[in-house]
């Protein structure tokens, strides 16, 4: 008999099927060795991920915020009144700057635009920052720098800069949101790209969408099984790798040059700027973008499509129903969750396109907001792109505070498409 | 050897069950097949099948796996359609015509012969939209709520869901979904129930209360059922239908007749082999 606590096979010696008792030992240690290793590695792949990723973050966060040299035409000090501060001086006083220190046409034609007197003191406020003290940004340092050496920033910037002062600023703050782009970092904003950015990829979706999941719902429910439905099937696979700068190509000949008429508004006499949008609207970007998704929508919303199990086609084919019938009440809605998820995926990916939105003629300076589908526009990402090929550092500065917009915009999207999925996914069962 | 208990209630139904399937006549046969033959590509898999579906009876289809009991059961309403490459030679009359004529509705000959499958696959919708979608896409237009409720009491599932209507289908159990199954079928006023292998995927309990339901059934629909247990066969069914593979692996028709003499009189050989444990 075997005692309770000893451990089994001890004194086991009998050669088994598997050899003899230390080799089975033996090999069962090997075989736990190699899974350790094995999950080791996939460990290691996902901190490598996650370091990379942090560094991607650390670097936008540090060029985001920091420490900038300020020069002012006339300080704010000077400004003040009788020890009353420039921030909370009156109404009348602040006019009274204004006529003192602003050239007579600038001043004539901010009256005729609203009278100073009528206008609110926040406004005259901003009128006074911006004609009067005319701040301008010397020199930036990185998020690091301001908190670790903030010392040796100050004796270098009061050497170099006697007349400037440091302040901590936040290169993404309410005015970079609400302003329109401008070639003075302190004052440029991304107003004009968020809007552009939204409108493209609302064509894009409206667009992409109805014919992705149409052309899916062909190819699964309704195309023969014969070598032209396979030809189609490669080339709409093949299609998902080809570089977007190639759509951009496509968009430039077919929705610039040769759709002018239709993508410029033209055709409905809504010509919004004749003489220099042309083809290159939002209306030929949300579409080039879309015929970009096209694949990838396809070819996800399919997937989506077979992955609805056969029992419920044939349940609903057991009850007299037709074909339409049966894809509309059932396939669809059951795939639907999973088509939601690839367009997220999909419309993701467009919300970031910079090269082909370049080819087909985003502008890259453009300080007025796109007023509907043929104006001339400009997106998040071409703006980004622009600052960061200029040699100034206030403008990477502004480029890292972009990417943070950019990167929030896309985060509300997916968030707002995974709960309607969610929400959509649970009504479902 | 093990000889199968004989104590049925089917046999002891107020109808009495003619012994000859003989003299069913065209007034009391629900579904013929005239030589029917179905192919998937180039295999056979249905030989050369005649035989009448007595109305307002169960039939059950016994016989090997792979043998075409599903196969067959799937011509009757057209569902082998839906598989590409399946082809079927011979006539099925139901109603008087042929339900494989060019020009016959393969949606019409499944609204009016209905199925349910063997694994319970309610939609992913409430219990009550299981039961009204089929009416409502076939066109129903009387009162939805009195259906659902007439239906549910049909298929004895009502006392059970009469206060989680609006709750999913899939929240019941196994045996409840199939029950399920079965009202969304009879909602639609089928005139045959297709049934393939209805219980096989059920405990003992449901797997009884599946089979009281067929046996209730049977006194306004003509039931067809697949299934592997020759017990559940002896214990529901009027007719009994034996089906064997041949050497090319086609089914064929062994036998045919009432439950009774299938299970303690058969004329063939293979049969008995069958049904006593002998081989299958």
């Amino acid at each position: 008999m075997r005692g309770g606590s000893e451990p089994y096979a001890a004194d086991r010696t009998e050669t088994t099927l598997f050899g003899e008792d230390a080799q089975v030992k033996h090999s069962l240690r090997v075989r736990h060795l190699i899974g350790r290793l094995w999950r080791a590695l996939f460990l290691a792949s996902l901190i490598i991920g996650i370091v990379a990723l942090s560094a991607l973050i650390y670097n936008i966060l540090d060029q985001s915020f920091g420490l900038v040299a300020v020069e002012t035409k006339i300080s704010p000090r000077a400004l003040a009144q009788n020890g009353v501060s420039l921030e909370n001086l009156s109404t009348e006083q602040l006019v009274a700057i204004l006529e003192k220190y602003v050239s007579k046409g600038v001043l004539r034609r901010l009256k005729a635009e609203q009278p100073l007197e009528q206008r609110e003191r926040e406004e005259l406020l901003g009128l006074v920052l911006e004609r009067v003290v005319q701040p301008k940004i010397v020199q930036s340092w990185s998020l690091t720098d301001s908190l670790l050496r903030r010392r040796s920033i100050e004796s270098e910037a009061a050497q170099r800069y006697p007349s400037a002062h440091l302040e901590f600023r936040s290169w993404l703050n309410p005015n970079f949101l609400s302003r329109p782009q401008s070639s003075a970092p302190e004052v440029a904003g991304v107003r004009t790209a968020i809007l552009g950015s939204l409108w493209t990829i609302i064509i894009t979706i409206l667009v992409a969408f109805p014919l992705g999941v149409g052309a899916a719902i062909y190819l699964e429910e309704y195309a023969p099984l014969n070598p032209l439905t396979r030809l189609i099937q490669i080339n709409i696979n093949n299609l998902a790798g080809v570089p977007s700068i190639i759509y951009g190509m496509l968009g430039l000949a077919i929705f610039v040059r040769a759709l002018e008429p239709l993508t410029s508004g033209a055709f409905i006499g809504g010509l919004v700027d004749p003489t220099t949008a042309n083809g290159r609207t939002i209306m030929s970007a949300g579409l080039t973008l879309a015929l970009l998704v096209l694949p990838l929508l396809i070819v996800n919303a399919q997937e989506a499509i077979r992955a609805v199990p056969g029992s419920l086609r044939e349940a609903g084919y057991a009850l007299g129903a037709t074909k339409w019938q049966v894809v509309w009440h059932h396939v669809l809605p059951n795939a639907l969750p999973g088509i939601l998820t690839g367009t997220i995926l999909s419309i993701s990916r467009a919300m970031g396109e910079t090269a082909p939105l370049v080819v087909v003629g985003a502008s890259t300076f453009i300080v007025y907001d796109p007023n509907g589908p043929f104006s001339k526009f400009t997106t998040l990402p071409v703006q980004i792109y622009q600052w960061t090929a200029r040699p100034q550092q206030e403008f990477r500065n502004l480029a890292a505070a972009a990417i943070l917009v950019l990167l929030a915009l896309l985060l509300t999207l997916n968030a707002t498409a995974i709960m309607m999925r969610n929400r959509y996914s649970r009504r479902l069962i | 050897m093990i000889r199968l208990k004989l104590e049925t209630p089917s046999l002891t139904l107020n109808h009495p069950v003619p012994h000859d399937i003989s003299t069913i006549s065209e007034d009391t046969c629900a579904l013929e097949t005239r030589n029917l033959n179905v192919y998937y590509g180039n295999f056979r898999a249905i030989r050369d099948i005649s035989l009448k579906l007595p109305k307002r009876r169960i039939t059950a289809f016994i016989g090997p796996s792979g043998c075409g009991k599903s196969t067959l059961l799937r011509t009757f309403n057209r569902m082998n359609d839906l598989i590409p490459g399946v082809r079927v030679e011979g006539e099925v009359i139901f109603g008087g015509y042929n339900i494989y004529t060019p020009g016959v509705d393969a949606v019409e000959v499944r609204r009016r012969i209905g199925m349910v499958f063997q694994k319970p696959n309610p939609f992913p919708k409430s219990i009550y939209e299981n039961i009204a979608w089929g009416a409502r896409i076939n066109g129903y237009r009387g009162n939805m709520d009195e259906l659902v409720e007439q239906t549910l009491r049909q298929a004895a599932l009502w006392e059970e869901v009469k206060d989680k209507l609006h709750q999913s289908g899939l929240s019941l159990s196994g045996g409840q979904q199939q029950r399920l199954c079965i009202a969304r079928a009879i909602a639609i006023k089928p005139e045959i129930i297709l049934m393939d292998e209805p219980a096989s995927a059920l405990d003992p309990i449901s797997t009884l209360k599946i089979e009281e339901l067929m046996r209730q059934l049977a006194e306004n629909y003509t039931i067809v059922v697949v299934t592997h247990n020759m017990q559940q066969a002896a214990r529901i069914s009027d007719y009994t239908a034996f089906l064997m593979m041949d050497e090319d692996r086609a089914g064929y028709l062994v036998e045919f007749g009432a439950t009774a003499q299938i299970f303690t009189n058969p004329r063939e050989k293979a049969t008995e082999d069958y049904i006593t444990g002998r081989f299958g």
